[in-house]
């Protein structure tokens, strides 16, 4: 696990007192949390709940309700796979299950030596140059099932070198 | 002497090696000690040939594309950098590609152009002409200005723009919003993304704008998480808007007010659906809220607010600088002015192409978007949208105006258009539209949250042959719930790319069916 993922309270107040002046500045916080750590560790909901001034259900019933926002700590590399419209008509299915194969799980799942978390994402915008897939924040077009097998060979022997 | 070179830094050419590229020419030129300057503009939208490298010359500019990295050593030995066109990538003067010139630009005319977070070649192509003469004048003035433009939201319900404006102005309150609605989560739609990333601070200028009309000091753009290189350059143009005195407390010296702040979504596709939109910014689930109240009588916090799409804001600076009489001369009907247009999916030459409404759906085809990418024949074309209707052959000549494409119940939406060649199965779509609808329901409503999971089942039904007759007619019935009962666009329309799924392409149902059973024997 990176070490991105320890949890820190001290980090989550400090990112909570910088927003909590905003107005509407739950998605700030969260998103601040998430970006910092990989996810919204739970005993972070307590702390935000209380400098909100609003209930940990309420907190708890934000988090939940957006796909973007996890709970648990993510694989080191987070793989999203465009499953919309246009990108079905350029052969997304068919990288789907391909990508599922591949990596051994599903969407929402992470691989067991914890490298890869897959999630589904309806659109990145790249809808004329698809299939599409997010690694992190870039965002790569064109995808077949062979340069995902390229790309993920690429992404796993970096991580062998730094390390 | 220096080279100046562009290079796009929107998504499409990043996602397809534009980086790369970048890093390539820089290194070439170090080696053979070539002054270069590399400038990174946006797309002009023809991303078929992205990565699409741009040259300055003193005939103007000279384009290359689509250039991949391995292309780049050959691209200096043939002097590329000088404009020699002698590389087999070369496509002369980019402003002469048919596909570019065959278009009516106004909202993109500066688009691939310019440095998007540069102030000054922003100003130096007409940025900011708008705004200047909107200092100059009433709130009401501006209002009446983009009423007699005829500007209709191009979020999908086309609204006119300018009575939302009216509404707003007319409330008399201690705080206004102008919120943008920049959760562009139609697939098949790209064209607020490229705004923002080839020509944010005409979106800064439009909700400025906005602002000055309705009273409003306060702007929030609301973006969608998954598009993380907008947010990059909105935020840069933003910070740049600021330095130069565009936005905060004292615009250019007027003594007006305007403050503007990105804001992230968290990917949930109903907080484009407006009111959703302000529970979201309000740190809330994205329920959607009961109408009446209007958000423009009681929207974000309670207060008065103009939500707007991308578009139509980005529209309003035009309007304002060239007078509403040259934007309403394009179009037709009620459709006024222009829409830009998103070529996507199973096309060759997808990309975004800025036309007054009028054009038949094939005739838009036709001249830009070349044959389908896979070479087969087009089968079905899906306009507006995951909420929008699959035509077929026999309604593609239908003309792209919001009134005729209601006429045949479908929608024009965001005007995306996903093109589909002739191996997709129809029912494998209808089922999809249910399950994103069962994916990114809010659950507010019974019909919505419900009827979409019941819609998936009756789906998988017909398409094993489980009583297909009896089950189509449950479908319809379905759908009439939906219809009818659901609170908003999101359940309400769900059932349009399902019926017209299965009332044109309805042979499908029998090869499903075929495919089913034959799964089932190989068991």
């Amino acid at each position: 696990m990176s070490d991105k993922a320890k949890w820190d309270p001290q980090a989550v107040q400090g990112i909570i007192a910088s927003l909590q002046h905003k107005p509407g500045a739950l998605l700030p916080i969260l998103h601040g949390i998430q970006n910092a750590l990989g996810y919204i560790p739970p005993d972070s909901v307590p702390m935000i709940a209380d400098a909100l001034q609003q209930t940990r259900a309420e907190i708890h019933g934000v988090i939940t309700f957006y796909h973007h926002f996890r709970l648990t700590p993510p694989g080191r590399i987070k793989l999203e796979v465009c499953r919309a419209e246009a990108c079905q008509a350029r052969g997304s299915r068919n990288l789907e299950s391909h990508v599922k194969e591949k990596l051994g799980i599903d969407y929402h799942h992470t691989t067991l030596d914890r490298e890869f978390s897959l999630e589904p994402v309806y659109c990145l915008g790249n809808c004329a140059c698809g299939p599409t897939i997010r690694v992190d924040d870039d965002i790569i077009g064109r995808i077949t099932p062979e340069k995902f097998d390229l790309l993920v060979d690429e992404l796993t022997t970096t991580a062998l070198e730094i390390r | 002497m220096s080279h100046k070179i562009f290079i796009p830094r929107d998504t499409t050419t990043l996602a397809l090696g534009g980086e790369r590229v970048v890093k390539a020419i820089l290194k070439e030129a170090q080696e053979r000690k070539l002054d270069i300057e590399i400038v990174r503009n946006g797309s002009r939208g023809m991303f078929w040939l992205e990565p699409l490298v741009e040259v300055e010359t003193a005939h103007g500019r000279v384009a290359f594309g689509p250039v991949e990295a391995r292309d780049v050593t050959a691209l200096f030995d043939a002097e590329f950098f000088k404009g020699s066109t002698s590389h087999p990538l070369a496509l002369g003067d980019p402003e002469e590609i048919p596909y570019l010139k065959k278009q009516q630009r106004l909202t993109f005319a500066r688009a691939g152009i310019t440095d998007p977070v540069s102030i000054e070649d922003y100003k130096a192509h007409d940025g900011f002409k708008g705004l200047e003469q909107s200092l100059t004048l009433p709130g009401q003035a501006i209002v009446d200005e983009v009423k007699a433009s005829g500007l209709r939201g191009r979020g999908g319900a086309a609204f006119p723009t300018g009575i939302k404006w009216q509404t707003v102005h007319n409330c008399s309150a201690d705080q206004k919003y102008i919120v943008c609605n920049a959760d562009e989560g139609d697939s098949g739609t790209f064209a607020d993304r490229l705004v923002m990333e080839a020509d944010p601070l005409m979106l800064v200028e439009g909700m400025i704008i906005s602002g000055l009309a309705v009273g409003a000091t306060q702007g929030y753009i609301y973006l969608r998480s998954e598009y993380p290189v907008a947010h990059q350059v909105m935020n840069e143009a933003i910070a740049n808007a600021y330095a130069s005195g565009y936005l905060g407390d004292d615009i250019q010296g007027s003594g007006k007010v305007f403050d503007l702040e990105v804001r992230l979504g968290a990917a949930a596709y109903i907080c484009g659906e407006e009111t959703s939109l302000l529970e979201s910014l309000e740190g809330k689930r994205g329920l959607v809220r009961f109408k009446p109240p209007l958000p423009a009588i009681e929207g974000l916090f309670g207060k008065p607010t103009v939500v707007n799409n991308v578009l139509s804001l980005a529209a309003v600076p035009f309007i304002m600088d060239k007078g509403s009489q040259a934007y309403a001369d394009c179009g037709m009907g009620r459709s006024r002015g222009t829409l830009p247009f998103q070529l996507a999916g199973n096309l060759k030459q997808g990309g975004l192409v800025e036309l007054a409404f009028g054009p038949t759906l094939r005739e838009l085809i036709d001249d830009f978007g070349g044959e389908t990418e896979s070479g087969l024949p087009m089968r079905a074309i899906q306009v507006g949208g995951p909420l929008g209707a699959y035509l077929p052959e026999s309604q593609w000549d239908t003309p792209l105006d919001y009134e005729a494409f209601s006429a045949i119940g479908a929608v024009l939406g965001h005007g995306g258009i996903v093109v589909f060649d002739e191996s997709v199965d129809m029912t494998e779509q209808a089922r999809f539209s249910m399950e994103f609808c069962v994916a990114e329901s809010c659950g507010k409503c019974t019909p919505c949250r419900i009827g979409s999971t019941r819609g998936v089942e009756v789906i998988d039904k017909i398409r094993s042959g489980n009583n297909v007759e009896a089950n189509l007619a449950l479908l319809d019935d379905l759908c009439e719930t939906m219809i009818d009962g659901s609170l908003c666009a999101m359940g309400s329309m769900t059932p349009i790319p399902v019926k017209s799924a299965f009332q044109y392409f309805s042979e499908d149902i029998a090869l499903a069916n075929a495919s089913s059973s034959a799964q089932a024997e190989a068991k």
